[in-house]
């Protein structure tokens, strides 16, 4: 069989060969696989070295100071800590947190926890763009504010928050500012000095690195502290023990550093094939796009086929990797939070794909794409008696629904 | 979703798609779901003098499985009686497709949608006969 053309590069990417070369290095007795923690032998040394060089390419494609980012298992676990480990350290100063009801379920889940710990966590609904206004964010700002956690670019519809001008008004109040970052970083700049970030979640595999590996900046100036989640043997400075899995950690040096060389040329080739593909359905009817379309990572598109259910559109499109909003996708059978929370109508989030492009992404991917996309939602549209009503003029909001 | 081989013959040759004229007193609708919980299905049957469904066309919105269920519902209906065709239960579609527990839902919609165009055609030539009294 041959294999779908992948358009889900948000959930994840494959690792660059180029990044796998390098990591191959590591592990075998040929190669340098020793412990980095290891300090009278050369096997520890030289996996050391290793080790600092990727943390100082980490930290370049962010504009940090290498001793900054801590290695954790992914940006799941960056959230955690980042989370957990500031709000433990700082409860005497407050309890409040603040975050953002369209946040990644790493912080949204550890926030619930939180909350059962007794701190108290307000949840900012985004604008219908999936943007947050930063008057209300101001608005529910306490004395007792601790933290505040913003996403920089969404993982479902690709939106970019103004991180800037939130770590502006934060920081002189002297609230903390931790920003999940998996979705943006090597695809648009990231200077944490510049944006004001105290804390930034970082993951290797969704930038052509591999799973299991990823990061946490951790300011230095001024300092922020965390408590531990992690015991035993005080690596990384304490804030995560475990020995270092020096081969991934190479891996997410490798391709962070690539990132940094490639991304601008490459997020101009992804904008191109963007703004191909949402021409390409322009002369499909009831297309609606999800997210704000200008302040959003070139290689996303989630759209909504009105009046086609979501699960039933990627069975027909299975010549392609691309995710749903529909709940029939999801184990929850609940539509896309996300989009809900956009103020989406439950059928657009039912109807919502999303397409995500990446390095190996070819213009023939995406024409291929389009024809595919007109010949299969006419079908299901054929099939939807929702589209015969809306073509009747019926008004679908007005039809008393038996519901289930 | 990793479906059967039955459902994917549904979903991808679905049976007797179409609409017949709601109006007709020969025709019975039923439609059920809502465009919110991510299905709407609706099923009309053609019947005759001898209370024998000759026909059945469907349209739904909604998964693959939704699709396969009221495909199927066509198929078997033809021929059958309304007496018969009223109990067709939704564990007999979901056995036929060998559905996974978390599209049952679909079945149990497909025989709502069965009862509820029976039901619809029984009004009208219920309403029939009182107009022919009157």
């Amino acid at each position: 069989m041959r294999k779908p053309i992948y358009l889900d590069y948000s959930a994840t990417t494959p690792v660059d060969p180029r990044v796998a070369e390098v990591m191959c290095r590591y592990l075998t007795m040929e190669g340098d696989f020793g412990n980095p923690a290891s300090r009278s032998h050369a096997f520890g040394w030289e996996a050391e070295k290793a080790v600092e060089r990727a943390r100082s390419e980490v930290a370049a494609l962010i504009h940090a100071d290498p001793k900054e980012i801590v290695w954790t298992s992914g940006a799941t676990e960056s959230d955690n800590l980042a989370l957990k480990g500031a709000a433990h350290f700082y409860q005497s100063k407050g309890r409040h947190i603040i975050t953002v009801k369209t946040e990644h379920k790493a912080i949204l889940d550890t926030a619930r926890q939180l909350e059962r710990e007794g701190f108290e966590v307000t949840y900012l609904d985004p604008e219908p763009d999936g943007l947050l206004d930063l008057g209300k964010l101001e608005a529910a700002l306490r004395t007792d504010t601790i933290l505040v956690s913003v996403m920089h670019v969404n993982n479902e519809i690709g939106v970019i928050q103004d991180l800037a001008a939130i770590g502006r008004m934060l920081r002189p109040r002297g609230i903390l500012f931790h920003s999940d970052a998996a979705q943006s970083a090597g695809k648009i700049p990231i200077d944490v000095g510049a944006l004001g970030v105290d804390l930034l979640s970082l993951s290797a595999h969704k930038v052509y690195g591999p799973k299991g590996i990823g990061a946490l900046y951790v300011r230095r100036k001024p300092r922020v502290r965390l408590e531990a989640q992690m015991h035993g043997g005080g690596h990384e400075r304490g804030m995560r023990s475990g020995t270092l899995a020096t081969h991934q950690i190479v891996g997410m040096g490798e391709a962070f550093r690539l990132a940094r060389e490639e991304m601008e040329a490459e997020a101009t080739r992804l904008k191109g094939l963007r703004t191909r593909l949402l021409e390409g359905l322009a002369d499909i009817e009831e297309v609606y796009v999800n997210g704000d379309l200008e302040r959003r990572i070139p290689g996303n598109l989630n759209i909504s086929f009105n009046f086609v259910e979501g699960e039933s559109l990627i069975m027909a499109l299975k010549e392609l990797a691309v995710s749903s909003g529909s709940a029939c996708t999801s184990a929850s059978l609940e539509p896309s939070y996300v989009l809900r929370a956009l103020g989406r109508n439950d059928e657009l989030a039912h109807s919502s794909i999303r397409f995500t492009m990446g390095r190996f992404t070819t213009e023939e991917d995406v024409e291929y794409t389009i024809r595919l996309l007109h010949d299969k939602i006419g079908r299901l549209r054929e099939l939807s008696p929702l589209w015969e009503m809306y073509k009747d003029g019926v008004d679908l909001n007005s039809v008393q629904w038996a519901a289930h | 979703m990793a479906y059967g081989s039955k459902v994917l013959d549904h979903y991808e040759n679905p049976r007797n798609v179409g609409s017949f004229d709601k109006a007709d007193p020969t025709v019975g609708t039923g439609m059920v779901g809502a465009p919110a919980c991510g299905d709407v299905m609706r099923l009309q049957i053609r019947v005759n003098d001898q209370g024998v469904i000759e026909e059945a066309r469907f349209k739904t919105y909604g998964c693959g499985s939704a699709i396969a269920s009221s495909s199927l519902l066509t198929e078997w209906v033809k021929g059958k009686t309304l007496e018969e065709a009223g109990q067709i239960k939704n564990t007999d579609i979901a056995e036929e497709l060998a559905l996974p527990p978390v599209k049952i839902h679909c079945s149990v919609l497909a025989e709502d949608a069965i009862k509820a165009a029976i039901a619809d055609y029984r009004k009208k030539a219920g309403k029939d006969e009182n107009v022919d009294a009157a």
